[in-house]
């Protein structure tokens, strides 16, 4: 299955019109201990680049934005018992929300894993 | 032209990147924020001994004549009462009564030694020169550097490089040999736990960090884990907790002022912290449970039930010893009972919280 990628560090993996949504695992090593992640309820509409989740490391509090629009169908209820979760797992079992694409075109914005890789070394 | 400024580097700059550091701006040095995890570290420091650098600090030997009631002059503390070698925690308080900072004043011999903020040393040495009496001469010990060692074995650990430090009590110092090189090595420190701090000359600072890092106990632990051990402790960081606008009895400070003191006033700021002392002050700072899993920090608000802001969060976060959120809050004085419950506002969030008594966590002082 497809997975694009944010300058956010955000990934979304794509199957069909359904897309789950995390953070990168450059991003939680940037954060550290994770402790805290909201991830919006099922029902919510998210927009492309806006606020759609929050995750608080020891440090700080930071802003996930939604790699694409649509509504939420799942969050990961194994993060408000783990958040850690998102420390070891970023970009498999440490999955923030599910949600049902209402654009897919929007997909075309994002870079491929490739394209993400060389992003993370420039900076 | 840029306006950004560049971080200074510290003594053991490069020491810390060799040994993983990440490094971030702070009190405008570039530090160590974390080495393999702020949580580990914390824990570390808490079961075994963390060596801290906290070379960004203000060393200040003040040296001249009349010295005792220069400085009663300046702080609030019983300087007169204060014996050979030993420390006192002790605030630089303005005219108003507000606090230019917090600081540990040590009499060494004929004079006095500080140690104060990093981010409002150069602020202080200049409150100094201005209100200390001509023959006080105020001298920045540059060429220190300042190291912490904390935890439970911190004393087993540096007794072994530094023979007799475990003699020491808490806030009581001397000279000792550290390895080949001389020390003022003090058992204080900024963890709740028992530790010492550590005053060597720049030069040596790389081997001294060194030979105590080095040992099995212990590791070396950034500024992340600094804050949070802190304030498990119910310590305050300047700036935050405590500013020029708090007074040291909003703060819950009153251990700093002697009991001669407040007697006989005559220190910066007294018409309005001994007027506290008697009626109490408007309000005063609290530690605060948070309920649920989510940190509410710096700059949060306290709201009555019909959410006018009454107060606010000046220092939270994460305790990785008890597994929830922990903060300190200014709260008007009706509501710093511990066991009222309040509320915060943040983000457009609003949480539950109780003032609860401080320390967080029990500290561990060898007294």
């Amino acid at each position: 299955m497809p997975r694009y990628f944010t300058r956010e560090h955000e990934w979304i993996e794509v199957d069909g019109s359904t897309g789950t949504v995390g953070i990168t695992d450059y991003a939680q090593a940037q954060l550290g201990d994770i402790v805290f992640v909201e991830a919006p309820p099922a029902g919510t509409r998210v927009d492309q680049s806006k606020e759609a989740a929050v995750v608080e490391s020891v440090k700080a509090a930071s802003d996930v934005y939604a790699p694409a629009s649509g509504e939420v169908t799942e969050a990961n209820a194994a993060l408000e018992a783990e958040p850690a979760l998102a420390n070891s797992a970023p970009e498999t079992d440490g999955w923030f929300f599910r949600l049902t694409l209402s654009d897919p075109s929007e997909l075309e914005k994002l870079m491929d894993e490739d394209a993400y890789k060389s992003f993370c070394a420039s900076l | 032209m840029s306006l950004e400024v560049t971080p200074r580097t510290l003594p053991l700059d490069g020491w810390h990147r060799a040994r993983g550091a990440r490094m971030v701006p702070f009190a405008g040095y570039s530090m160590p924020i974390q080495y393999e995890g702020i949580i580990t570290e914390h824990r570390w420091t808490r079961e075994r001994a963390g060596l801290f650098d906290v070379s960004h600090m203000g060393q200040l030997a003040i040296a001249g004549s009349g010295l005792d009631n220069a400085l009663e002059r300046v702080l609030p503390g019983d300087i007169k009462g204060l014996k050979d070698g030993r420390l006192r925690y002790s605030l630089l308080l303005d005219a108003g009564g507000g606090i230019v900072d917090d600081l540990m004043v040590t009499r060494r011999g004929d004079g006095f030694y500080l140690v104060v903020n990093g981010a409002t040393k150069a602020a202080d040495i200049e409150h100094l020169e201005e209100e200390l009496p001509r023959g006080a001469v105020v001298d920045h010990m540059r060429e220190q550097a300042l190291l912490a060692l904390q935890g439970p074995a911190a004393a087993a650990v540096l007794a072994r490089q530094a023979p007799g430090v475990d003699a020491l009590i808490f806030m009581q110092g001397g000279a000792f040999r550290l390895g080949d090189v001389p020390a003022w090595i003090s058992r204080s420190g900024y963890t709740g736990e028992d530790g010492f701090e550590i005053s060597i000359d720049v030069r040596h600072a790389e081997v001294v960090a060194s030979l105590l890092a080095d040992e099995p106990e212990v590791r070396p632990i950034g500024l992340g884990a600094r804050d949070s051990l802190r304030l498990e402790a119910g310590l305050l960081l300047y700036g935050h907790d405590i500013t020029r606008e708090t007074t040291p009895v909003m703060a819950g400070l009153t251990f700093a002022i002697g009991k001669r003191r407040r007697a006989e006033g005559g220190f910066l700021g007294h018409e309005r912290v001994l007027g506290e002392l008697q009626q109490g002050p408007v309000a005063r700072r609290v530690g605060l449970r948070v309920e649920g899993r989510q940190p509410v920090r710096d700059g949060a608000a306290v709201v009555d039930d019909e959410g006018t802001e009454v107060g606010s969060v000046t220092s939270g976060g994460f305790s990785p010893t008890l597994e929830t959120p922990i903060a300190m809050a200014y709260v008007p004085a009706h509501l710093s009972t511990p066991g009222t419950p309040v509320k915060l506002a943040s983000r457009g969030k609003v949480y539950a919280a109780t003032v609860a008594p401080m320390p967080f966590v029990p500290t561990r002082y060898k007294r």
